[in-house]
């Protein structure tokens, strides 16, 4: 059984996302605290809202350095929806410095008529991926920035929108993101979590 | 490439579905949280929740409600009715709900609206309109439909969106309930006038229409009774769709 370290920052919604890896049979821990971060081996960074509060909240509540610091000491770090978005290392939302996991910056959503990106879209692999059989998928996204890694290596698969491929899963080593929800995206996003948690368990 | 959405509405008071004509005749038909699982383990893509209840014990059933969907549900829910500022919309939230639709309060004070996203963001304040036809345009209604604002209903459309809706759940009165097709003037004159999803809401006959609804533009399409009735199944209306050559998720 996997233990999984929730980062709550106050950004809403963690119950559907402990319901979720609870589903898979993963003993869930929601928590403020640092110190527990700073034991923890598999860390979900979620979020929904703004970039600029929420890493306001991190970087105050002195998580921001624990999670800095889960992933130099390999830690397994997953990123979900605008918790993607806060690994890298900029935001235009705020125009803020965020946790620095994966070189890149986060960007509006320019080029599409119809933004927020709200609904179900393809999510496809780059290639041989860490999340594996999980992909390629159909999940369910809610949001107007993406990220846009500085190193094409990190990206693991891609989503079109509107005629143009954002990156949707991103990851390094232990570090991986998914910019969907995994946790109201159905059958398909529990297969990703699942994936995720099993990836994890092998390494460890 | 992004699906076109299929979305069962449902009515909750104090916390239990109902179902009714028109908010009279209301009769218990269960538990919400049952009706929001069967419909999304039949392929629905979301689902709304319209509290139809006042009063602070049924806000803490709606709640309680809420957070049972959040454990057991796995597509987004949405819900609304009663959201009258930030605190309910933030209770929503937490409760385990991962959109929030404001309404009559947004009608009656629209810096609502820019602090729900400012707090909240955008891609969880979704403002209901509810239009009724009038001087060769729409009218928006708050109240349920209950009282006409003078406002026109795509002008408001568009402040709504202005400051910082991150969607429209958009229903005729006129056609509400009637069950001969959307009112697809109306959703065709939104979802040109703004450039964030419209849903579709009101007159939902059967899987035609809805598949009308999507091709005038909007972004989903919601409908109620066709489905409590098991007159459709959301499997059918994306056949129907997908036949009309829309993107659906099967």
């Amino acid at each position: 059984m996997s233990a999984v370290t929730v980062v709550d920052h106050g950004a809403g919604n963690l119950r559907s996302l402990r319901a979720a890896l609870e589903r898979l049979d993963a003993r869930v821990d929601v928590t403020d605290r640092p110190a527990d971060v700073e034991r923890a081996e598999i860390v979900v960074v979620p979020g929904v809202g703004a970039a600029g509060p929420a890493m306001e909240r991190l970087e105050a509540a002195g998580l921001a350095t624990t999670i800095r610091d889960a992933a130099d000491r390999g830690a397994h770090v997953l990123g979900i929806c605008l918790g993607l978005q806060l690994l890298f290392e900029r935001s235009e939302e705020g125009d803020i410095e965020c946790l620095g996991l994966l070189p890149g910056a986060v960007r509006r959503i320019d080029w599409a008529r119809t933004v927020p990106h709200m609904g179900w879209n393809d999510v496809s692999p780059s290639g041989a991926g860490p999340l594996g059989d999980a992909l390629p998928a159909v999940c369910y996204f809610a949001h107007t920035y993406v990220a846009e890694p500085a190193d094409a290596g990190d990206v693991i698969a891609t989503t079109e929108l509107e005629g143009r491929p954002f990156a949707s899963v991103v990851g390094r080593g232990r570090v991986a993101a998914v910019q969907f929800h995994p946790e109201r995206s159905g059958p398909a996003g529990r297969a990703v979590l699942a994936a995720f948690l099993r990836r994890a368990a092998d390494a460890a | 490439m992004l699906r076109r959405r299929i979305v069962p509405c449902l009515d909750v008071r104090r916390g239990r579905l109902v179902k009714g004509i028109r908010f009279r005749d209301l009769r218990d038909r269960g538990d919400p949280v049952d009706a929001a699982a069967r419909y999304a383990e039949a392929g629905a893509d979301e689902i709304v929740w319209l509290n139809i209840s006042a009063g602070e014990e049924a806000w803490a059933e709606l709640l309680r409600a809420v957070e049972r969907a959040a454990r057991r549900v796995d597509v987004p829910l949405c819900v609304g009715g009663g959201v009258d500022g930030l605190e309910r919309a933030r209770d929503l939230l937490l409760a385990g709900a991962d959109k929030v639709s404001v309404n009559t309060a947004a009608l009656d004070r629209p810096g609502l609206v820019t602090e729900l996203a400012a707090h909240l963001g955008s891609q969880c304040v979704v403002v209901a309109v509810d239009a009724a036809r009038a001087n060769g345009g729409w009218e928006a209604h708050a109240a349920g439909g209950g009282r006409p604002t003078g406002r026109d209903a795509v002008a408001w459309s568009r402040e709504a969106v202005e400051r910082g809706a991150g969607e429209l759940l958009v229903t005729s009165i006129d056609a509400d309930g009637g069950r001969a097709g959307y009112d697809l003037d109306l959703i065709a004159a939104v979802s040109s006038a703004v450039d964030v999803p419209v849903v579709a809401s009101g007159g939902a006959g059967g899987p035609a229409d809805m598949a009308a609804a999507l091709s005038a533009g909007a972004s989903a399409a919601l409908a109620a009774s066709i489905f409590h009735d098991g007159q459709a199944t959301v499997a059918d209306v994306k056949q129907e769709a997908a036949a009309c050559g829309l993107p659906v998720r099967l």
